[in-house]
């Protein structure tokens, strides 16, 4: 599905992303965990297309995607839902959903969204800036899905969220995975709610992969060794 | 005010009043262009009142070419608005695209890239029609005027330009915020990054404002012509009081739009009359200027959270 091949990103004459490579099949959620400054941000918005890639190669399905602008990204199914939300604060609940449906043909918002995520439902007139983090990220989460993606970004899903609403993420995420059968490919840093989506973890440190293990039998210990400063 | 009673007083506000409303009008037609490209794009396009002088002329060119029909004027004087939109919309769409969206980012720029595009439009009418003004025939029940009582006296061209008026500022408010395009503008004036990753083509939406934009614009020469004699020079005069406008109302806002377009020109309406034009607009500036320093993101802000 998606195949990332010696990825380097920039900022000026800083490289930050030091040749990735990696890949993701359909119906298989790949987590990429890393501490802050690691360059979790900066892959993922390199793979959207806000930041351009200095060198490599994104395929989706066969069609390489570096050098396209995002929104062609988007139409060749990425999505991307980024740190911090992003949503747009003066837009309704309603209408950011709806930015989500420019590159399909619909225009209607599907129910499932809804089904997915019932506070939306009921907030879908409110500004979106006057929603918690929690009700901002689900929202995030919708505009992007409704893009209908191959493969579903996250970037650090969890951060700033209670404990109890990153279970309905984790959650809704495995609900979408067994729904849509697509890849998710997801940045963190909380290795339990890692573990309860995650098909395959890898370690990101200073822009490199340096580390990989399947979800299941994952040594979570190594992993929180990579996590702790 | 000594002199006046308490009778031409009322008079003098009603008339000078509704002065101010052509003014406003105008200025408004000209200020929702300006402020919904200055929101989306942070482009100070100091050509704009070029783009109303090309509304101006097509009308212009639309009544000459109508002249020897029957009933020329009238359809003239009706297909003009969509006439003059359409002439602006396509000069702001090549303009776009051949200048503006090489200089995004650079603000400066585009402020220098602007004025000239402004000199060298005004050679261009100067030489394709002339110094002289140009002035389109108005038909007679655009003429004459109303009078309510023995001394108001308000002009119809005054009354059509604000019906207009009031018509395209629903149209723009339904475009913005009924309609996908709308949509696709707000969100690219929100986060443009974030606008592109969930799929907006962002460059064309630029462009698309940017012609709109200049076709508003466009429709304000077109009423123009109606109250006033068109000149290659005419848009410089009305750039001004427009920037005034936008900056004050908080660009990207429709209600600040209106809310400052109206304040401005009825303050200089009214005033002009006491105290004449200058000091008039020496007033309004400093008032504006000790509001914005009170309030620097302009009359109407967004309540939301960011
Ligand atoms: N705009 C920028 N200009 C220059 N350097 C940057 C820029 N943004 C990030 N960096 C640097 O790139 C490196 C990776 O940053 P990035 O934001 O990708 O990390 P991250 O893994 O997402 O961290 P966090 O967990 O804190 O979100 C950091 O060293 C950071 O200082
Ligand atoms: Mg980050």
């Amino acid at each position: 599905m998606l195949e990332v091949r010696d990825l380097r990103v920039s900022y000026g004459q800083s490289e930050v992303i030091h040749g990735i490579d990696f890949s993701t099949a359909a119906d298989e959620t790949l987590a990429i965990m890393g501490r802050n400054g690691m360059g979790k941000t900066t892959l993922f918005k390199s793979l959207i297309g806000i930041l351009p890639a200095s060198s490599g190669s994104i395929v989706l399905d066969g069609r390489e995607l570096n050098e396209l602008p995002s929104h062609e990204r988007v139409a060749a199914g990425l999505a991307y839902v980024p740190q911090g939300r992003m949503i747009f604060p003066s837009l309704t609940v309603m209408e950011n959903i709806e930015s989500g449906l420019e590159t399909v043909k619909t225009k209607k918002v599907p129910d499932e969204i809804f089904e997915l995520f019932p506070v939306l439902r009921d907030m879908r007139g409110r500004k979106g800036g006057n929603l918690s983090g929690g009700q901002q990220q689900q929202l995030a989460i919708a505009r992007a899905l409704v893009s209908e993606p191959k493969v579903l970004l996250l970037d650090e899903p969890t951060e700033g969220i209670q404990p109890s609403i990153i279970k309905d993420i984790a959650h809704t995420l495995n609900e979408i995975r067994r729904l849509k059968k697509i890849s998710i490919v997801v940045s963190e840093q909380v290795l339990s709610f890692t573990m309860s989506i995650a098909d395959r973890l890898v370690v990101i440190e200073k822009g490199k992969f340096i580390h990989e293990e399947e979800g299941k039998s994952a040594n979570q210990e190594k992993i929180a060794s990579y996590l702790s400063v | 005010m000594g002199g006046f009673s308490a009778q031409d007083l009322t008079a003098i506000f009603v008339m000078q009043g509704f002065a101010g409303l052509s003014f406003f009008s105008v200025l408004l037609l000209m200020a929702l262009g300006l402020a919904i490209i200055y929101g989306q794009m942070r482009v100070i396009n100091m050509a704009h009142g070029e783009f109303m002088v090309i509304g101006a002329y097509a009308s212009y060119l639309l009544s000459g070419a109508l002249r020897h029909l029957p009933a020329g004027t009238d359809i003239a004087v009706l297909l003009a608005i969509p006439v003059a939109f359409l002439a602006a919309f396509v000069a702001g769409y090549l303009i776009e695209w051949l200048l503006i969206r090489h200089l995004y980012h650079r603000p400066l720029d585009t402020l220098l890239a602007t004025w000239g595009l402004a000199l060298i439009m005004q050679q261009g009418f100067r030489s394709a029609f002339g110094a002289r003004e140009v002035s389109v025939p108005v038909p007679d029940w655009l003429r004459g005027s109303y009078r309510p009582t023995m001394i108001i006296d308000i002009p119809l061209n005054g009354l059509a330009i604000m019906l207009l008026t009031v018509l395209v500022t629903a149209a723009v408010w339904w475009f913005l915020y009924r309609s996908r395009w709308g949509l696709r503008v707000r969100c690219t004036t929100a986060n443009r990054e974030m606008s592109g990753a969930v799929g907006i083509n962002t460059k064309r939406v630029d462009r698309m404002t940017f012609a709109i934009g200049c076709g508003i614009a466009g429709i304000a020469g077109a009423a123009f012509t109606t109250i006033s004699s068109t000149g290659p020079t005419s848009g410089s005069l009305y750039i001004v009081d427009t920037f005034l406008v936008v900056v004050f109302g908080g660009a990207g806002s429709l209600i600040g739009t209106i809310a400052s377009a109206f304040s401005i020109a009825q303050a200089q309406s009214v005033m002009e009359f006491f105290m004449g034009g200058s000091m008039a607009k020496v007033l309004t500036l400093l008032t504006v200027i000790v509001i914005l320093l009170l309030r620097p993101e302009g009359l109407v802000a967004s309540k939301v959270r960011r």
